[in-house]
């Protein structure tokens, strides 16, 4: 039997190999989406059941008989011993949101194999790794969050960096993100209805689980779906509407201020009336959409139309790394762009914070902390897929800046074909009457080309009048709403880690009870990331380009400390000879975090690093010039303040990740000097038979 | 449902199989097992009143949005 599994495995490895081979190496044909997916499948699955395994057994030598603190200090609220399976959903919700969609979609410039090599190496060596690791170090040290795990095994500066660190990389995700629902819903009355919508739709839930049957989510959340999808149909007649659709069209500099009123106001109300509520419609939809889109793939097995490597991703090519969404060569841009699905930083914070309190017992530790991180690549594998199926004429007419393309379809239509991709005017309006928009220009960030994607997958399972304009919208409210989530979510945590800080100065301003503080602390977090928001977005060379690799580096930063961590817990556990497990992934993060944020600071091309392009601008003020793209000396000015702001947030980076990085090797000499252990590990507590029943 | 004392263990496959994915849903959105709970503090604290549903609702809600851990990933 166990030569036959052994067989079994054997051939999943083969068949992994074999569709991967397929779709790199059939040049000029069109490729089937199905080859990249049951390529990326297999090869999670047999990463997962020896490499997964191997981690486990051997470098953290997990422990079955081992009392975790959910076993310890169960209390059936916060610590509660939980299945596997259901402990996996949540962990995997929690970790799972906009950013495996975005980056891989972002990515498609360079074409689908790139994204999908780096996807799928990525996480089986560097993401699930962080991810597993960080909950085997905290699970063992009472479910500590990684900033207090930082400080315990290293110390407290760089606990107090890292934890600095996180906050300056939250204000950049809320930003990041705010500004993909901004693109999406500018000129949209369709799609801002809906999203409008969410809100009396989500105060009416909360209402009704406070004080009319309290705590009773399953039939409030399916009434509440039953409304969002109303509100889509209801768009539709909006945005048809002569008198309707004009009130509900905005620009994007007033919905930046709509959004940043917004995340004020949401924050400081009381949780259960729009924060919880609208939590629980996103998660649901958010796990719905996935499984259908998944489905959807399975079902419509569509054709890949972007080439495997355009221009701007092959080597030898004259246009290499010049690409219009973002500017960079393949390294060390693409690891930037692409982080959440490959590795993201941010689940540290998961993986260090709630789960290791619901975990039953350490064995259930592969399968939640590798297997979940997995699952989250598979996400980002669907909307890389879901990027490529769509005419890549369409693609880079939606996601390139004006600055580059031009504003009108003739002159977009025109540079896209220019650069070997066929598209004509009529198709990009016919695309846009398509989908119930005005326009598909300009729409930079993902979250639209993504949708345009799954209504085409979601159309040809469901086929019907006008339902490509219905599925479309159905994807951006899917994706505004958890991104909505996440910004008031972001704000109110972003609010309690300001006030502790200023705390540290002002002691009344930790009063998080008191309006004054509340106000003062929502105040400042609002007004930090609504800046970077409101900059990017009248950016005349278009926020996305800047701010999204300042998001990756940001990210991969978190990551490359969690990975320090984890290779200074080996050495000190004295596992030397298994430390290349988070050195090889910690090593390739700082490589690309530093090289990247040190090209995007010093490099002398104006298109790339930050300093040339202030000091281009600032020659073209003295001399009394407006270089394109900017339209008058307000927008001159405006891009040396952003190259400034830019530069010197890239540079706090490079600080906290050299700092970090300092104190791990300063940490690993120590350990290494000392002939025992030097952990900080809880100590052993064994399980009692009946802890392991029922498990 | 949500109101019995009932391990999951002692369910029929397909009603245990149902209960988990309420479970899953919940606990998704920070609300843990009521059951589990309930009979956690009958065990352990018999000393103790466990909390209603109602207010054991509003605690978790408040607690899982009120600190300063509200923040879910990217």
């Amino acid at each position: 039997m166990k030569g036959f599994s052994k067989i079994a495995w054997a051939a999943l490895a083969v068949l992994g190999a074999f569709c991967l081979g397929t779709v790199a190496l059939r040049q000029g044909e069109t490729v089937n989406a199905l080859w990249i997916v049951v390529a990326a499948v297999s090869i999670y699955l047999v990463a997962y059941r020896y490499y997964g395994l191997f981690i486990a057994n051997k470098v953290m030598q997990l422990d079955a008989t081992r009392a975790t603190p959910a076993v310890l200090r169960n209390d059936g609220l916060d610590f509660v011993p939980t299945n596997k399976h259901v402990l996996f959903g949540h962990h995997f919700a929690a970790i799972a949101g906009a950013g495996p969609l975005v980056g891989p979609v972002l990515a498609a410039q360079m074409g689908y194999l790139p994204g999908m090599l780096w996807l799928i190496c990525g996480v089986v060596l560097a993401g699930a790794v962080q991810d597993f690791m960080v909950l085997f170090i905290s699970s063992r040290r009472d479910a500590r969050s990684l900033g207090d795990l930082v400080r315990e095994e290293m110390g407290q500066v760089p606990g107090t960096i890292a934890l600095f660190g996180a906050f300056l990389i939250m204000i950049i995700i809320l930003a990041v993100l705010a500004m993909v629902v901004v693109n999406a819903l500018a000129e949209s009355p369709w799609g801002m209805f809906t999203v409008v919508a969410t809100m009396p739709i989500a105060v009416m839930m909360g209402v009704y689980m406070r004080y009319i049957r309290p705590g009773k989510i399953g039939e409030i959340s399916v009434v509440g779906l039953i409304l969002l999808l109303g509100a889509i149909w209801g768009g539709g007649q909006i945005a048809a509407s002569p008198t309707w659709g004009p009130a509900f069209t905005f620009s994007k500099e007033a919905i930046v201020w709509m959004m940043v009123g917004y995340g004020f106001v949401a924050s400081v109300l009381p949780v259960w009336l729009l924060l919880a509520p609208r939590d629980y419609l996103s998660t649901f939809l958010k796990i719905g959409t996935i499984v259908a889109l998944a489905i959807g793939i399975l079902v419509v097995m569509p054709d890949l139309k972007m080439p495997a490597l355009t221009q701007f991703g092959s080597f030898g090519s004259p246009e290499y790394g010049k690409g219009p969404v973002w500017v960079g060569g393949l390294f060390p841009f693409l690891f930037i762009t692409i982080a959440c699905g490959a590795v993201s930083g941010f689940h540290a914070l998961i993986s260090s914070g709630t789960t290791p309190k619901l975990l039953a017992n350490e064995r259930h530790m592969p399968y939640i902390g590798y297997g979940g991180m997995l699952m989250e690549s598979f996400v980002a594998i669907m909307a890389l897929v879901a990027a490529a199926i769509i005419e890549p004429g369409v693609y880079f007419a939606m996601n390139s800046p004006p600055a580059i393309v031009g504003g009108d379809v003739a002159t977009v239509a025109a540079k896209v074909t220019e650069w070997g991709f066929v598209i004509t005017p009529d198709v990009l309006e016919a695309t846009a009457k398509e989908i119930g928009e005005s326009t598909i220009l300009n729409r930079a960030g993902g979250a639209p080309t993504l949708a345009v994607g799954i209504a085409q997958i979601l159309h040809s399972v469901l086929p019907g009048e006008d339902t490509m304009a219905f599925w479309y919208h159905f994807a951006i409210l899917f994706e505004a709403l958890f991104i909505l989530t996440a910004v008031d979510a972001g704000t109110r945590a972003g609010r309690f880690m300001l006030q502790d800080l200023l705390g540290n100065f002002v002691p009344a301003l930790r009063k998080t009870e008191s309006w004054g503080a509340n106000i003062i602390g929502t105040g400042g977090c609002v007004a930090l990331w609504g800046y970077l928001l409101y900059t990017g977005v009248t950016d005349p060379f278009g926020g996305i380009r800047t701010l999204w690799p300042l998001f990756g580096i940001s990210n991969q930063m978190l990551a490359g400390i969690a990975l320090m961590l984890g290779t200074v817990v080996l050495f000190k556990l004295k596992r030397d000879r298994y430390a290349w497990v988070t050195i090889i992934p910690a090593v390739w993060l700082l490589l690309c975090t530093t090289s990247a944020g040190l090209i995007k600071i010093f490099d002398d091309n104006p298109a790339q690093g930050f300093l040339a392009q202030a000091r281009k601008f600032q020659d073209a003020i003295a001399s009394g010039t407006i270089t394109a793209p900017a339209k008058d000396l307000g927008q001159m000015h405006q891009i040396v303040v952003n190259a400034y702001v830019n530069t010197g947030l890239t540079a706090l980076f490079l600080f906290v990740v050299a700092a970090v990085l300092v104190y791990s090797v300063k940490t690993i000499l120590a350990a290494r000097r000392s002939p025992q252990r030097t952990d900080k590990e809880t100590k052993y507590v064994a399980l009692e038979p009946h802890q392991m029943a029922d498990l | 449902m949500g109101t019995q004392l009932v391990p999951v263990g002692q369910f029929q496959a397909h009603r245990r199989v149902w209960r988990r994915l309420v479970q899953t849903a919940r606990l998704c959105c920070g609300i843990p097992d009521y059951d589990n709970y309930v009979r956690h503090v009958l065990e352990k604290h018999p000393d103790r009143t466990p909390m209603d549903y109602k207010t054991f609702f509003r605690e978790r809600q408040e607690a899982r949005f009120g600190g300063g851990n509200g923040f879910r990933c990217c």
